[in-house]
């Protein structure tokens, strides 16, 4: 275990050297870029060696991992904005095809108008694509999460997307510490897959279905996306003992316990929000930030379990969900919360989109200006 | 994963079984006799089937599948297979 | 040219099977370098093995599963294929059935080449880590003139440019043949389509001459006609390592409006009246097959093109056209001109 100081996207590539992939294909898109190049680099030195195909486009480079995570390689491929729209087709076919291929989506705004900034508007518009999504708040996030992403992908069969915001945690330089490839080894051993696309083993993959066998496999996605809530749970607590290194819960709190208020956000904006509950705290308000580190599935119970009846919750998103107020997120807890039999008031609004800039105090204003619509 | 685990597959994934769409002869509206004693054995008929029903070796035809496209009819240099209407002979 | 050959090349107008060069194919070398006998293209000789199970679901006389057939004794049962969205896929059989008796792996319309680069790139990564043993499969590809002219071809010619380590095959109905026959880029000018009903107004792709500029390692036009040259130029591609692209003229029952049985006699016929060209070229070096050599340097006498249109329902708009003549003598006038800028390039 050793103490680096670098950059998002190097944190990312030194996880995904260490997590012993056998198979990359990757096209450059900002702000990805500098993974793809890093990941390059160690092929270039001998460090990482595996394939690595250079391809013409992200579609292509979805379909080049989608396949060789059929013949049973463990695969890597990473994206930002544009590049995932374009992979969009590709991404159900690996979540229908059951293919744990994992990806790095570094958030950036999506056209039109053109604009390289952060905002999640490329991820959430994969929401419903089938793969499992995590989210990043920080470089140790970032690296931890791709060996989380593998060890879960590999195990239920669903690909991972882990997301973390362009520029601001992909090109700024923030201290993490890595994990001995050893420990790694013992916690991610190689895929050992049940089915594999071989001569040996034969299978025609993914011909056509009728409504019957089709909608069996679908509702199967959807039954084992669910149940990999507790695989998160499992396997956090596993890297935790294997690391001795406390790793963040599906969503976590910060701050005061049973507080009024409460803050949740995902993404970089997580990590502001804890200073925003803190101001909060001193201006009287008993405040706590909530970071959702896992957004698909969404970890209702954990949200619901968190929050005291009668408190309020404000939900900022770094994107819109068009046709409702506020963004995806806010859907997502207010969804959440509707069984409950607790009385919380949920308040949601999008801010710091394409990378508008986040500062503690932009923040703040937000939150007070929805804490006074709680109020009338 | 643990490599001891038995892993169900979950894959959408089909096997190999002849006749996927049953028997085919259903479809066709005549179907192939071949006359031995004018048979040369040049093996176009074997080659050209499209549904591999023609054996090589004795150029005895599997009816059961034959959709009756008459290609190795068509083909014969010899005229050696005729096409008869269905129910007919 | 000998007499006996010439002899050869005439009759072939009836036969296909003469005047064809046989198995000329050197000692075949298995993956762990030993050398067997060659593989030999006499039908009586040809491997026993039959990738496609009896009963289908294609159309009688379908062209696909006689090229698979042809590409299986070849390739044999260590292969896996990958297909797009087309006839052939449509007629596998529905889940949990399969007529294919080697792997395949079905992907989106537009992924076919960027799936095989996967494919083969796993299959070295893992076989040299040790996570499988070889020897390594054969990747090829099953994919018609759409996946392969359109939606496919910017995948593909990345791939070719990569040199990726697999066999690219397009069998070519001249469109898209599963939705039902709408026009593709390999449609040719004056076909009827269910998209061009007053018949296609522009000229096809000439695409197999696109590949042919990728330089990549092999580039190979066939026919379903000509068994056992497409035997011979899958055998030659089978002991290449890199990108290979072969393609194969696949004549439609009914997307040409030909009766069932005129599958084979239409795609001899394409070739004879020089519409479909039979070529090959290793590392962009290219070879003029006979007897497309012949009729290019014009020492065979081309079929008769008017024929070639009147017997295909899909031309039936030139076939009733006032400037039928002259329509005819147009299409004439560019194959010659194609099979000249062939013959430039030897």
């Amino acid at each position: 275990m050793s103490k680096r100081i670098e950059t998002g996207n190097t944190a990312c590539a030194l996880a995904v050297l260490a997590a012993g992939i056998d198979y990359m294909a990757a096209y450059p898109i900002t702000p990805q870029t500098t993974l793809s190049e890093k990941i390059a680099n160690f092929a270039a030195t001998g460090e990482f060696t595996g394939k690595y195909v250079l391809v013409e486009s992200e579609h292509s480079a979805m379909s080049a991992v989608a396949a060789a995570s059929a013949v049973g390689a463990r695969t890597f491929t990473a994206t930002s904005s544009q590049g995932l729209l374009h992979m969009h087709e590709i991404l159900h076919y690996a979540s229908g095809g059951r293919l744990p291929v994992v990806m790095a989506n570094i958030n950036r705004a999506v056209l039109a108008p053109w604009c390289l900034y952060a905002d999640h508007q490329d991820s959430i518009s994969q929401r419903d694509t089938g793969w499992l999504q995590l989210f990043c708040s920080n470089h140790q996030e970032i690296y931890d999460s791709v060996f989380l992403a593998y060890k879960v992908a590999e195990k239920v069969d669903i690909p991972v997307m882990i997301s973390y915001d362009g520029f601001l945690l992909s090109h700024s330089l923030l201290p993490f510490e890595t994990v001995d490839d050893s420990v790694i080894k013992q916690y991610l051993p190689d895929r050992d897959p049940a089915w594999r696309l071989h001569p040996d083993i034969g299978g025609n993959f993914s011909n056509v279905a009728m409504a019957a066998e089709y909608s069996a496999y679908r509702h199967r996605l959807a039954d084992d996306t669910l149940k990999s809530l507790q695989i998160f749970r499992d396997s956090i607590k596993e890297y935790e003992n294997l690391t001795g290194r406390k790793q963040p819960d599906l969503i976590e709190a910060s701050g005061t316990e049973n507080a009024n208020v409460y803050l949740l956000s995902m993404g970089s904006m997580a990590s502001e929000m804890e200073l925003v509950a803190t101001e909060l705290t001193k201006q009287g308000i008993n405040a706590s930030a909530l970071k959702l580190r896992l957004y698909r599935p969404f970890p209702s119970d954990e949200l619901v379990n968190i929050l005291p009846d009668g408190s309020t919750l404000i939900v900022l998103d770094r994107n819109i969900a068009y046709g409702h107020p506020g963004g995806v997120l806010y859907m997502e807890a207010r969804s959440a919360l509707y069984e409950s039999d607790k009385k919380i008031r949920v308040l949601g609004g999008s801010v710091g989109l394409g990378g508008v800039d986040l500062t503690v105090s932009v923040l703040l204003n937000e939150v007070n200006r929805l804490l006074e619509v709680a109020k009338a | 994963m643990n490599t001891n685990e038995k892993k169900e597959i979950l894959q959408p994934v089909s096997m190999p079984v002849e006749g996927v769409a049953g028997f085919t002869s259903a479809w066709r509206s005549q179907w192939p006799k071949l006359d031995s004693e004018k048979c040369n054995g040049c093996l176009l008929c074997w080659i050209f089937c499209p549904e591999t029903l023609i054996s090589r070796e004795d150029r005895s035809i599997d009816l059961r599948y034959c959709k009756g496209c008459a290609v190795c009819a068509r083909e014969c240099p010899v005229n050696a297979i005729e096409m008869i209407r269905e129910g007919e002979e | 040219m000998s007499e006996k050959m010439k002899e050869n090349i005439l009759e072939s107008s009836v036969n296909p099977m003469v005047g064809l060069p046989h198995a000329e194919i050197s000692k075949h070398k298995e993956h762990d370098g030993t050398e067997v006998a060659a593989l030999s293209s006499k039908l009586a000789e040809m491997p026993e093995y039959e990738m496609v199970h009896k009963g289908t679901g294609a159309c009688a006389g379908c062209p696909s599963p006689m090229g698979l057939r042809i590409v299986g004794k070849v390739l044999g049962p260590n292969s896996v294929v990958v297909m797009t969205p087309s006839c052939t896929v449509a007629s596998t059989g529905m889940m949990p059935k399969s007529c294919f008796k080697i792997p395949v792996l079905n992907c989106a319309f537009a992924s076919a080449a960027a799936t095989a680069t996967g494919i083969t790139g796993a299959y070295d990564a893992l076989i040299e880590k040790g996570a499988i043993s070889g020897p390594k499969p054969t990747v090829f590809t099953w994919i018609g003139d759409g996946g392969t002219y359109d939606i496919g071809f910017q995948g593909l010619s990345a791939a070719a440019e990569r040199n990726d380590d697999f066999i690219f095959f397009c069998y070519n109905n001249e469109a898209y043949g599963n939705t039902g026959m709408q026009r593709s880029g390999a449609t040719p000018r004056h076909a009827i389509t269910t998209t061009t009903p007053g018949g296609k107004t522009e000229n096809k792709k000439n695409l197999p001459i696109l590949m042919l500029e990728h330089q990549c390692a092999y580039v190979a036009t066939a026919s379903v006609s000509y068994p056992q040259d497409l035997f011979r130029k899958v055998a030659k591609a089978k002991d290449i390592k890199g990108f290979r692209y072969i393609e194969v003229h696949s004549p439609c029952g009914p997307g040409w409006k030909i009766p069932w049985s005129e599958t084979i006699d239409m795609g001899k016929r394409a070739v004879k009246t020089g519409a479909w060209a039979l070529w090959e070229a290793e590392n962009g070096n290219l070879t003029i097959n006979a007897p497309t050599l012949q009729i290019a340097q014009g020492k065979v006498k081309p079929a008769s093109l008017e024929e070639y249109i009147e017997l295909q329902g899909r031309f039936n708009l030139v076939t009733r056209s006032p400037d039928k003549d002259k329509i005819i003598a147009d299409m004439k006038d560019g194959i010659e001109k194609d099979l000249k800028r062939l013959l430039m390039r030897l």
